[in-house]
């Protein structure tokens, strides 16, 4: 499931764009320094096979409802890890660009979890691992349809993680992790069975190209470390950019805690803490955190001392906000009508 | 220019499945020839064409293009001076514009700037693409592609010219500008083809392949005539010489 | 029609519009991509409880339909067939977050509620900002902006190739599937026996078509490296559209325009 625009915060987006971008340069530079010449159009074709193929709808047997395929396992085992990344990049950029699938500021989390887990993670650590060397269909067949299956559940994992750091939804985290992975049980058991049923196609009607990646060949192999020594540095770095942002929020770093805890009540800012709020509200690229108690949400009466932590973000909500909207809205549609004319003039004109 | 003779001795070619394609095929084409090349499904045509452009090297035999025998180190120069026509418009065409795919030869030969636009513009005049230039490539007719497929290769001014199939695919109107363009052209011209009405307009000489073996090779109108070869080669006497009452 | 005929209906459609020439067309394509990321970014700053804010950012995208001569009805279409994932997240809010956040006049509105309009108004936004870059700029273009972006050229010459031969392989799909339903016609989707052989035959296809693609590229003197000409000059108009933007989208982020417009209007109550 693709993460999409509106329930992400700019830290969050920005934060996987950083890890994405060093991921994706880090497998340009691998493939570039490997590849052969022929993988150039292989590559792009390959893109345009997934992306097609994504469109098939597949019929779940006993169940009458029907999933689709998200391809990346299959691209790893044909072209290898790296190469099969930057292709679901490709792919994923496509769709939000096409498709608004996702979008773009979610396009650095889209790529991270459908991506970064199943290419470089679950690809190495299961397909090849169950595989070995001693290629056989049951090999395959296991191999595939785990990785195809884990490698979806750490991607919804990703999901969820990214959503409740951005903190647009109020979706308990533990309720939210457990709805987004048994769903993503069933789409993974698809992925898998479409996976291995493909895999094992190629296998039978041509041998050597599945034979071709997982011994012997460079791209096939896949050395952890500088990766994982990459996502460390990025991840340590982005860390310590997003602190910088929290701290201008009076509860800092605390606000997550208590999120995931759910234990400590949340204390509202006062007073000149009020002012700061109000201020890094208004200057912050980033947005505050504020967020409701859980606890509170679901029934206890808002309790006194909140008043001040509400009035210090001027909603602009009253009245006189909506009577604003309604205006700003008009003049919207206005301006693009009046600049209609202005282009049939321009034409006019032109020719 | 220098004298473009192509000359093959003794070629012979197994594919890695041990299937032989080519069995001694030896012969000589002459400067500014048009040659057709006709033979029934996996008589060997797209795999002898193969060999004339480099893609394929012969298991055994020779193959000579101008100055150079064929092999990988002079590859680069025979690739300059054959062009090759492939028969499906959409692996020739690859790249995003019209522009971008008939510049794409000039620009891998390190020409500058001014004379990869100059050569695009000629080649795509030639074959009357001029105004599609900005075109993506999937947004083209199939005569449109066909045409494009041709600039692509004549911007790089190659002395050969090797199709496959050019007249598959095309509505009558546009086969027929195929054929006036073809006829048009003082390259030496190879074409593998099916359309024995073409190689009958285009090419002066044919030969007839079957088995990975030449069966016939001589002037197309005697060729065409002969129809027990034709028979033999799973080939049909072209509709215009089967003498229709008109 | 199915799934994919529908999304290949669409695709062509941005291809045409993009293919236009107004003058939002002949913009900069890298200066386009950069407000659209600029927009989005602005657009996903505004603190969860911001509404009447974010209106003013609806001025963008108009101008872009107005100028660029885009219908509407497309940027709608896509934003409701996008709108389920969000409308699943975001539909909890209003149930988990009911204390009151404001008054309009004298009724009550939650938190929750008001989060939940946020995140449709913001996802509104951002998807129709996304569209409208690829309804005013073309593949090709793009594919220039991001390599002017520092993108690294393999992915920028994967994702030209990959446009290009969607078409293609998406035809090539809906030919296989056509086929397939027509010999089994009372089933939604490919059935479980098929699914391996009807994807690798294609697999296999594609496979083959990535060689031949190779071979023309070989024959055209391909020597690893894919070069494309283009010179596109940035220009005034370009810079002037990028800054006024940038500074429209930092006054709507640090002003509350419509709620200052509706207090001039209704003469300072409320």
């Amino acid at each position: 499931m693709h993460m999409a625009d509106a329930l992400i915060s700019p830290a969050v987006g920005s934060a996987m764009w950083v890890v994405t971008a060093g991921l994706i340069s880090y497998s340009a530079k691998k493939v570039k320094k490997e590849i052969d010449d022929k993988k150039i159009p292989l590559m792009g074709v390959m893109g345009a096979f997934i992306f097609a193929v994504q469109m098939i709808n597949f019929s779940i047997p006993a169940t009458g409802s029907s999933g689709h395929l998200g391809g990346a396992m299959i691209l790893a085992i044909l072209l290898g890890p790296y190469t099969a990344f930057l292709t679901m990049a490709s792919i994923l950029t496509i769709q939000a660009l096409f498709f608004a699938d996702g979008g773009l500021l979610a396009l650095g989390c889209n790529i991270f979890n459908l991506g970064f887990f199943p290419c470089f993670i679950a690809y190495p650590l299961l397909y090849k691992k169950i595989v070995g060397d001693q290629i056989t269909k049951q090999r395959i067949a296991i191999g595939a349809s785990l990785a195809a299956v884990i490698g979806l559940q750490l991607g919804a994992f990703g999901v969820v993680v990214e959503t409740f750091l951005s903190g647009i939804s109020e979706l308990p985290f533990t309720t939210f992790l457990i709805v987004m992975q048994s769903i993503h049980l069933a789409i993974g058991l698809v992925e898998g069975l479409v996976t291995t049923a493909v895999i094992l196609f190629i296998f039978k009607e041509r041998a050597e190209i599945i034979q071709g990646f997982p011994s012997g060949k460079t791209l096939g192999n896949l050395s952890l470390k500088p990766i994982l020594t990459i996502m460390l540095v990025v991840a340590l770095v982005t860390g310590g950019m997003l602190s910088w942002f929290a701290s201008g929020d009076p509860d800092g770093l605390e606000w997550s805690v208590t999120k995931v805890t759910g234990l400590e009540e949340l204390e509202a800012p006062e007073g000149i803490y009020g002012v700061l709020a109000d201020l890094q509200n208004k200057v912050a690229i980033f947005p505050d955190y504020n967020f409701r108690d859980t606890n509170q949400a679901a029934g206890e009466p808002s309790s006194g001392q909140e008043a001040p932590a509400w009035a210090a973000v001027d909603s602009g909500l009253s009245t006189a906000g909506v009577v604003g909207s309604i205006l700003t809205l008009v003049v919207a549609g206005g301006i693009g009508k009046l600049l209609q004319i202005v282009h049939r003039r321009h034409k006019k004109f032109a020719h | 220019m220098s004298h473009h003779i192509i000359e093959l001795k003794d070629v012979e070619y197994v594919y890695p499945d041990q299937t032989a394609a080519l069995n001694g095929i030896s012969c000589r084409i002459l400067h500014g020839e048009a040659v057709a090349l006709v033979g029934a499904n996996g008589a060997g045509k797209s795999t002898l064409l193969s060999h004339l452009a480099g893609i394929f090297v012969p298991s055994k035999g020779t193959i000579r293009v101008g100055d150079y025998p064929v092999n990988k180190q002079t590859l680069p120069h025979v690739r300059r001076s054959v062009g090759m026509v492939f028969q499906n418009a959409d692996d020739q065409l690859f790249m995003p514009t019209v522009f971008d795919d008939v510049a794409f030869g000039p620009l891998n030969l390190g020409l500058p700037p001014e004379e990869v636009e100059k050569r695009v513009m000629e080649a795509l005049e030639i074959v009357g693409a001029a105004s599609l230039i900005h075109r993506p490539p999937y947004k083209l007719s199939g005569g449109q592609k066909r045409a494009v497929s041709i600039a692509t290769v004549l911007s790089m001014l190659p002395d050969v010219l090797i199709m496959d199939e050019p007249s598959a695919g095309l509505d009558p109107l546009a086969r027929r500008k195929l054929i006036n363009l073809l006829k048009s052209f003082k390259h030496t011209r190879i074409i593998a083809t099916h359309d024995l009405d073409l190689a009958l307009d285009v090419c002066e000489r044919t030969i007839v392949l079957a088995e990975g073996k030449i069966l016939a090779d001589g002037p197309t109108v005697q060729i065409f005539n002969d129809e027990s070869l034709l028979a033999k080669s799973s080939l049909e006497k072209p509709l215009r010489m089967q003498g229709f009452p008109t | 029609m199915n799934k994919i005929e529908h999304r290949w209906l669409e695709l062509r459609h941005f291809d045409e519009l993009a293919a236009q020439d107004s003058l939002i067309h002949q913009l900069h394509p890298g200066v386009k991509v950069v407000t659209t990321l600029l927009f989005i970014v602005m657009v996903a700053s505004f603190s969860k409880y911001e509404l009447v804010g974010l209106f003013p950012m609806f001025i963008y995208p108009a101008f872009l339909i107005g100028l660029g001569n885009i219908p509407v009805a497309i940027l709608l279409k896509r934003v409701l067939l996008t709108l389920p994932f969000v409308l699943f997240i975001g539909i909890f809010n209003p149930f988990l977050d009911q204390a009151t956040y404001a008054y309009i006049g004298s009724f009550a509105v939650s938190g929750g509620l008001i989060s939940f309009i946020s995140i449709l108004l913001r996802f509104t936004l951002s998807v129709s900002a996304t569209l409208l870059l690829v309804a005013t700029t073309s593949m090709d273009a793009i594919g220039l902006a991001l390599s002017k972006l520092r993108v690294p050229r393999i992915i920028v010459i994967q994702i030209l190739f990959m446009y290009r031969y969607i078409y293609v392989l998406i035809e090539e799909v809906m030919k296989t599937i056509r086929a397939h339903s027509l010999r089994a016609p009372y089933r939604n989707g490919v059935g479980f026996k098929v699914w391996g052989s009807l994807v690798g035959l294609l697999l296999l296809r594609t496979l083959d078509r990535a060689q031949r693609i190779y071979q023309a590229m070989m024959c055209r003197g391909f020597d690893g490296q894919v070069r494309i000409m283009r010179s596109w000059k940035i220009r005034t108009g370009d810079i002037a559209f990028l800054v006024v933007w940038t500074v429209f989208f930092v006054l709507v982020r640090l002003v509350n325009i419509p709620h200052w417009l509706g207090r001039m209007l209704l003469g300072g109550f409320s």
